[in-house]
């Protein structure tokens, strides 16, 4: 296992992202993030932190869980564990960000859009990953991102936050998903 | 991650009490789903749900329908009255028909107890029992114990539950005496003793042959349906009697909780088993039922439509 990014790098990520975001758009006025669970939970709320502190006030905040939109939704096995999506308000108009950890095949960014879709007609939808990683499977790509990793097959990039901040790891694929002595809480 | 299938869903023995309080939170992000503006998902696209009702029922069958539709899968209704029954096919061929169209799910409705079990046996689709003659009625019970999930709280443990009226002809008593026991509710069963079972202790409930003893503190009170098929009957008394001893009104609802909901599966009888203030009273859970309905079964058809296959990652 190695570290892709610690805490404090990504922290400093986020900030600066959010002055991109802020910057391209001169402000961030009718903004709302939109996570996709859960990578992006502990991101997208991060960010909300940092635009609140650019902007001086915090863009609303909600979540996707895309399970039903998958493009093997009907032929995978059914998850009877699916989380709530929750959005705030209505996305008639505004600029939406939708924000996951780790941006891979593009499958699940491909559901994202087509479940958003089903909440509103958002002016803008852009997406902002922590990692964008090599593995794309469809013509999608990320308008705002971390880092930009190359990682061989048998590897998989897991990301994960703990009280000290979030962090990205690169490890084995064979390897069980929390990494060691890192404890995994619910992130809100 | 537990990922699982339903196959079939023919009765409360299909599940235990985990697969069920699973069932039940799936349906709460269905739940969901039903009061966004656009209230469909793409899960179930390219599947076909047939529901066959050879019983009548407009609450059920739309409420099925309208789980099927908001899950994308194409929804074909059978009526008894139309199909090929009524000229005479038997139910094991109309099971190899719609087989042979690729059904992915046959919710079936049926008088005859047993009815969906025979067609499971049969089918290669999964099978939905949507009431089999006096046996059983599972999405009901699920969707009741949804509603009382959402208002007294996940725990059912203590919770005590009044199932009043006809029990012996009542597939939604059965099923729902053995949901709420397995979920671990207290269940008191109450009626005229002619309309209580005979081998009604196997339910592992009270027993009462008057209502106030099983409304006495109540957290739940669960009126059935008279049928009124079965009035004049020498089961029953008359109407007004058996609205008079039987039926709840506002001065039996004070024995409840002063919390206490209400519910009725509908269609209601008002002024028979309940009382009209009561019905569209504060404690009448009765239309959230509805709602409730289609969301669980919603939950039902995308756990029985999926097919095993490997999850892929993105």
């Amino acid at each position: 296992m190695r570290t892709l990014l610690d805490p404090e790098s990504v922290a400093r990520g986020l900030r600066r992202m959010a002055g991109e975001i802020v910057e391209r758009h001169a402000g961030a006025s009718d903004l709302v993030l939109v996570a996709i669970r859960r990578g992006g939970l502990a991101v997208s709320s991060s960010l909300r932190d940092w635009l609140g502190e650019l902007e001086g006030h915090q863009p609303p905040l909600g979540s996707l869980d895309i399970t039903l939109y998958r493009d093997d939704a009907s032929t995978a096995l059914p998850n009877p564990r699916i989380g709530p999506s929750e959005i705030p308000c209505s996305l008639d108009g505004r600029h939406v960000i939708l924000v996951d950890d780790v941006l891979y095949t593009g499958r699940t960014v491909r559901a994202a859009i087509d479940a958003l879709m089903d909440y509103g007609r958002p002016r803008l939808v852009e997406l902002l990953v922590l990692v964008d990683r090599n593995g794309r499977e469809l013509p999608i790509q990320a308008d705002y991102v971390l880092k930009a990793e190359t990682i061989r097959n048998d590897e998989r990039i897991d990301v994960f936050a703990n009280e000290s901040g979030i962090h990205a790891v690169v490890q084995s694929k064979s390897s069980p998903t929390i990494p060691p002595g890192a404890p995994r809480p619910e992130v809100k | 991650m537990t990922q699982e299938r339903i196959r079939h869903l023919l009765g409360i023995d299909d599940l235990n009490r985990d697969s069920a309080e699973r069932l039940l939170d799936l349906a709460d992000t269905f739940l969901e789903v039903s009061r966004r503006p656009v209230r469909k998902v793409p899960a179930l696209r390219g599947k076909t749900i047939i529901n066959v009702f050879f019983e009548a029922s407009t609450r059920t069958r739309t409420s099925f329908e309208l789980a099927g539709k908001r899950l994308s899968a194409d929804v074909v209704n059978i009526g008894g009255s139309s199909s090929s029954t009524s000229k005479g096919e038997t139910l094991r061929d109309t099971v190899n028909t719609l087989d042979a169209m690729h059904a992915d799910v046959i919710v079936i409705r049926h008088a005859a107890s047993g009815a969906a079990h025979y067609v499971a046996r049969y089918a290669r689709a999964g099978v939905v029992n949507a009431g089999d003659g006096m046996h059983q009625h599972p999405t009901q019970a699920l969707l009741d114990a949804f509603t009382i999930r959402s208002r007294k709280g996940r725990d059912f443990r203590g919770m005590k539950v009044a199932i009043c009226g006809d029990i012996t002809h009542s597939r939604v008593a059965r099923s729902n005496a053995l949901l709420l026991k397995m979920l671990g509710a207290d269940v008191a069963l109450a009626g005229p003793r002619t309309l209580l079972p005979t081998a009604v202790e196997s339910f592992g409930c009270r027993v009462y042959d008057r209502l106030e003893p099983a409304l006495d503190g109540a957290d739940v009170v669960m009126m059935l349906r008279i049928q009124r098929e079965r009035l004049g009957a020498p089961l029953l008394p008359a109407l007004r009697e058996y609205a008079r001893v039987f039926g709840l009104n506002a001065t039996r609802l004070k024995l409840a909780k002063p919390d206490a909901i209400v519910m009725h599966p509908g269609p209601m009888n008002r002024g028979v088993e309940i009382s009209e203030e009561i019905a569209d009273g504060t404690h009448s859970v009765i239309l959230n039922q509805v709602e409730a309905g289609v969301a669980v079964r919603m939950a039902v058809l995308y756990l029985a439509a999926s097919e095993p296959g490997a999850p892929t990652d993105g």
